[in-house]
């Protein structure tokens, strides 16, 4: 039994390392090979070297550390009052009727359209890239929040105020805690809306983050740096998303115990 | 040895003392020497309004709990058996008749209700669960897990205390889902069909449980089932509820004397008679739910 189990995670690590090492194991074959054009496919062991003088000349740290730093301040300040708002549209039908069509229209809108009108409103600093974020993500994480809430049986509540909770207290004590895998999945996406969105972001109006520096790298045609932002992009959103998973189970212990 | 513990607490009177809201007297004796919650229902009803136009859950109920009674509420399903149970935990209000509840010291009692099917919080431990109502109540959180831990070890699951509702069986939620309840002292103790989707054999262990538990303390408990059987063997007092709109049909009171052996209530002739008794008056309250609802289906 306890084999079984040993050889399903060994499997699993191996299969999980499996697809980006064949891919990039192509990749490297083809433009070897010179199959694809090496001078816009740059063989993937050739990017190790750029990425190498990038970090040391150019500074690649400080870029990761800025869209970072954005993502992160950008998904505080979007997904906290997210969270609060779905709580309230779910508990309270009046706050649901009230805000469902604007939440919506603009979840349907490309967020990275509202980028003009955002940066008329705070300028061109970093404030609207922060802004940019928790915009793009702010009604996701309400509306996923709102649902979780609405899908929690209604016998919750009712022992809740059986046993003397406030309003209050049913927030804290059924919603929250009720909602949390249906915030969580909300989150996950958020994520990936963040990380979209500022990379879009800093090829439009930035000086600095790892957007800009892929986007500047393309126009002038360092394709080897443009490769690098991409593989670091691609591993920014791995990184996020397995430390999401991180807190979800420190949150959520209860879900970790499962199977 | 098998009847031993039985006896007829009013020798050769039938099972049946009243009927259709006059079984006040027994009641208004009892009252006066026990002490805890009792319950008057004059002409309660709960109309709820739909689309289709109104509809009445259950009406004219006329009903008396003496304090420390234990009460069963039978009858067919939607008969508003339910809808009463949460009218007396103040989860639901009358829309005609008076409900009043006292708990004997002048005031209102409090009450804790056992609801069906799955109600513990999937994210609390069974201890957090046990001990929810106590923090809701101010108790410091060591107090209140000594209580949770005391009231696990009362239902035998105190080795489970630290485990989530999902990761034990269904009897021992139930189990967990009593000592929630319990853990606050009610004055009032509403259980809301709590065995009904348990297995026979685990649902009647519960049931041995649930009255070795309530001998120690006697709280007064209305308890709602559709299981005839688990009526006569925990009751003092059975009333049986009319198809919708659910009104009291007749009231029961059952002989057998405490503390109980449940196996020897079930092997009693006593028993057959009351459930054959008691089977008749809810087949005909089945028989009319379901041809009402066919006729409404059919329109």
């Amino acid at each position: 039994m306890r084999t079984t189990i040993r050889q399903r995670r060994i499997a699993e690590v191996a299969l999980t390392i499996a697809a980006p090492v064949i891919l990039l194991l192509i990749w490297e074959i083809l433009s070897r090979t010179k199959t694809i054009n090496p001078l816009f496919w740059p063989p993937p062991s050739s990017l190790w070297d750029t990425a190498k003088t990038l970090w040391i000349k150019n500074d690649l740290w400080g870029d990761i550390r800025v869209s970072l730093g954005r993502i992160l301040a950008g998904f505080v300040v979007g997904s906290v009052p997210g969270i609060a708002l779905g709580l309230l549209m779910g508990l309270f039908w009046p706050v649901r009727v009230f805000f469902m069509p604007l939440a919506a229209a603009i979840y349907a809108v490309p967020k990275i359209a509202i980028l003009p009108l955002v940066i008329i409103a705070l300028g061109i600093g970093e404030a609207s890239k922060i802004a940019i974020v928790a915009l793009s993500i702010f009604f996701l994480v309400a509306l996923s929040t709102m649902s979780g809430v609405l899908e929690l049986d209604a016998t919750y509540r009712d022992v809740a105020s059986n046993l003397g909770a406030s309003r209050w207290e049913l927030f804290w004590t059924v919603a929250l805690p009720g909602a949390l895998p249906a915030i969580f999945t909300g989150l996950r996406l958020a994520l990936g809306f963040a990380l979209i969105v500022i990379v879009g972001t800093e090829f439009l109006a930035a000086d600095q983050g790892i957007g800009h520096m892929i986007w500047q790298n393309y126009q002038t045609l360092r394709i080897r740096q443009m490769f690098v932002g991409l593989i670091i992009t691609g591993i920014m959103g791995w990184a996020l998303t397995l430390c999401l998973d991180g807190i979800a189970r420190l949150v959520m212990p209860w879900r970790s115990t499962h199977r | 040895m098998a009847a031993r513990d039985l006896s007829f607490s009013s020798a050769s009177t039938p099972a049946i003392v009243s009927s259709i809201g006059t079984q006040a007297k027994n009641g208004a004796a009892s009252r006066s020497v026990l002490p805890g919650a009792s319950v008057e229902a004059r002409g309660v009803g709960r109309r709820f309004e739909t689309a289709r136009g109104p509809v009445d859950a259950c009406r004219d109920i006329d009903l008396d709990v003496p304090a420390g009674s234990f009460t069963v509420i039978v009858g067919p399903s939607g008969c508003g058996k339910s809808t009463f149970l949460r009218m007396l935990a103040g989860l639901d209000h009358p829309t005609s008749g008076t409900l009043t509840l006292a708990d004997g010291r002048g005031g209102a009692p409090s009450n804790a209700m056992v609801f069906q099917g799955r109600s513990l919080f999937p994210w609390l431990t069974l201890r957090q669960n046990v001990a929810y109502g106590l923090k809701l109540h101010g108790v410091p959180r060591k107090e209140r897990g000594e209580q949770a831990d005391a009231l696990l070890a009362t239902v035998g699951l105190h080795a489970f205390r630290r485990a989530y509702p999902h990761q034990v069986s269904e009897g021992m939620r139930q189990r967990v889902a009593i000592a929630r309840a319990l853990a606050v002292d009610p004055d009032l103790l509403l259980m809301d069909e709590p065995f009904g989707a348990l297995d026979e054999q685990t649902r009647f262990l519960l049931q041995e449980e649930l009255l070795r538990i309530w001998d120690a303390s006697r709280k007064t408990v209305v308890f709602v089932t559709h299981s005839i059987d688990e009526a006569i063997v925990l009751a003092d007092r059975i009333v049986i509820m009319s198809a919708q709109p659910g009104t009291i049909r007749a009231t029961v009171d059952v002989p057998f004397a405490r503390p109980r052996a449940l196996m020897d209530v079930r092997s009693d002739p006593a028993f057959t008679a009351l459930f054959t008794e008691i089977w008749a008056m809810v087949r005909e309250e089945v028989t009319a739910a379901r041809m009402a609802q066919e006729a409404s289906m059919a329109r």
